[in-house]
């Protein structure tokens, strides 16, 4: 907070005489030279980000529609209303349900496939590592609208690869998109796919900070594989495993491009989220109601943090 | 995993390739699909190579539809974007990281807390803000917004952190200003920081979906992944082969400039969680 450069002697014990002033000089030119390099920052930050997030938060309490653009001040406040009408909505209510199984199907199966592929990669192969940590990372740095535009090909009913590949098997294949009970899990799948290489890549990392001499010294008193990765692996990891479900958390919490472009929210809705509603109600006008929708958002993202923050350290 | 190895890594092997193989075949039918033709896409069981090879999808997309010019937006777009973030938010990182000034840690913390805080959140008053602006439907109204980034600030303070303080105080001593330390000292060390948030950032933003769709509203301001989600969701939803020549046109450059860079995404990525 206080502006004091040089920190080892306060001003007094300098043996120049005119030390003190010099270096107040010195510390005003430095907060200076601060202030400079932060203002574009500060001035763009404030514009886009910080006003809108508390413009956000009034509209949420007023009934600003599209033709109340001009004049986004000139409207009525209306209270609790739209959290009211929200909580009464039934669509919004399914979307609540469906963000609801995204997360919670979603981020374990995600961070297992990852966590799983890490471990793989860590301590089962030699050869080959980073042909495969390669190819499993790719589908994150991917447009979700284009791989979305591509899975939608791939789960046709007839002629999609995924049923074609079942039908090997002896399985026959749901209508992926078209069936209410199978759009959701097919929609996790394909953020599975992309998502899980950003997790793995942390993973390994922080496996990186794992103790060998842990492992050996469990494997000498008898534990097999199985127990020395739940009971040495997995504590040293608690760290990297809530970072990583925090951020797919908050990453899937929003889930946006995926039903938009595989089934526009269908079929009988059993895929819309909170985010597709939400832009949804901003496409009908609904300015007031789309705030208030996408501050509810925010308090879930704000919520689930906490809480897989409490989860996590409790254990420690 | 001792004497049993051998085995055991046999039957990973398999099990990594097979997932391998899922991993990477959406990508390689996507490929081979954009040259193949509408009927063929339809066949049933499906082809993998192109019996016929075309390039009708391609020649569609850029003369039919104009992908030319959503390819030329969404470079456009994503070059500001980058341009934007390498020097506002290296420019806060540096002073954060060696500078003392009053208000640092007040501001720091604003940064930090807005971390986390969903596009989904503030897209409907920045609509009101940029269309009272004059700027919906332009390009600076595509990338006005996303120019600075808490994470890019992050990212950098971390960085000049692990750089010898010495160096600034030598620069001082020398006479160097304040201003000229972070231009000629400071930010030509930082070039693997630089890179890393260049890279992520550039990927962001070709990648970006929601405000895109929200600001650009005719087809002279669509970037690929709008022009993409629109035409499949409108009247082209079932021309098959024009969509996944559009999807391979969206993925195919990232992936190159992937295969090239990938040590330091990898990194990036590594290190930015870990920290």
């Amino acid at each position: 907070m206080t502006t004091t450069t040089a920190p080892p002697a306060p001003a007094g014990e300098t043996s120049v005489p005119d030390g003190a002033p010099r270096k107040r000089a010195a510390a005003r030119a430095e907060g200076r030279a601060a202030w400079i390099l932060a203002l574009p920052f500060c001035l763009l930050f404030l514009t886009f980000t910080a006003w809108p997030v508390l413009q956000s938060l009034f509209m949420s309490f007023t009934d600003t529609r599209a033709r109340d653009l001009r004049t986004p001040f000139a409207v009525d406040l209306v209270g609790f209303e739209n959290y009211a009408k929200a909580f009464g909505d039934p669509t919004f209510r399914q979307a609540v349900a469906n963000t609801a199984y995204f997360v919670l199907v979603g981020v374990p199966l995600t961070l297992t496939v990852a966590l799983a592929a890490a471990v793989a990669l860590d301590r089962g192969i030699h050869r080959l590592r980073s042909v495969f940590r390669l190819g499993f990372y790719t589908p994150v740095i991917t447009s979700i609208v284009a791989v979305a535009v591509v899975w939608r090909f791939l789960l046709e009913t007839d002629y999609g690869l995924i049923n074609t590949v079942l039908g090997w098997v002896g399985i026959a294949g749901p209508n992926w998109l078209g069936d209410p009970n199978w759009s959701m899990p097919a929609l996790i799948m394909l953020a599975t796919w992309r998502n899980f290489g950003t997790g793995m890549i942390i993973f390994l990392a922080g496996l990186q900070s794992v103790p060998w001499q842990l492992h050996e010294a469990a494997a000498i008193d008898g534990a097999s594989a199985w127990q020395r990765f739940r009971h040495v692996t997995v504590p040293m990891l608690r760290p990297t495993i809530l970072f990583v479900s925090v951020t797919t958390g908050i990453g899937y919490l929003q889930f946006f491009e995926e039903p938009f472009v595989m089934t526009s929210g269908g079929p009988l809705n059993s895929t819309i989220s909170m985010s597709m509603y939400t832009y949804n109600q901003f496409g009908f006008g609904n300015y007031g109601y789309a705030a208030s929708l996408s501050y509810l958002i925010f308090v879930l993202v704000a919520i689930v943090t906490a809480l897989q923050f409490r989860f996590l350290r409790e254990k420690d | 995993m001792g004497l049993n190895s051998k085995k055991a890594n046999w039957w990973l092997y398999g099990v990594l390739t097979v997932a391998l193989v899922a991993v990477v075949a959406p990508f390689a039918w996507m490929v081979l699909g954009s040259f193949k033709t509408e009927g063929e896409l339809r066949s049933s069981p499906p082809t993998w190579w192109p019996q016929t090879a075309t390039l009708d999808n391609y020649t569609q997309l850029f003369s039919r539809l104009s992908f030319g010019d959503y390819f030329t937006n969404s470079v456009v777009v994503a070059v500001a974007v980058t341009a934007g973030n390498l020097l506002f938010c290296s420019m806060l990182g540096y002073a954060f990281a060696m500078l003392e000034f009053r208000g640092k840690r007040a501001l720091f913390l604003v940064v930090m807390t807005t971390l986390m805080i969903p596009g989904v959140v503030t897209f409907v008053p920045l609509f009101v803000l940029v269309a009272n602006a004059g700027l919906v439907d332009t390009l600076p109204g595509l990338f006005l917004p996303f120019l600075v980034s808490p994470f890019g600030v992050f990212l950098m303070r971390q960085f000049v952190l692990g750089l010898p303080k010495d160096l600034v105080d030598a620069a001082r001593v020398d006479g160097t200003g304040e201003i000229g330390i972070f231009a000629r000292i400071i930010l030509p060390l930082c070039g693997p920081a630089l890179a890393t948030l260049g890279i992520l950032t550039f990927l962001g933003s070709w990648n970006n979906f929601l405000w895109p769709l929200v600001v650009a509203q005719t087809e002279k301001t669509y970037t690929l992944p709008v022009a993409l989600a629109l035409y499949s969701t409108g009247q082209n939803s079932t021309n098959y082969g024009l969509l996944l020549a559009g999807a391979t046109v969206v993925v195919l450059p990232v992936l190159l400039v992937f295969l090239v860079f990938q040590r330091r995404f990898i990194e990036g990525i590594a290190t930015t969680g870990i920290k």
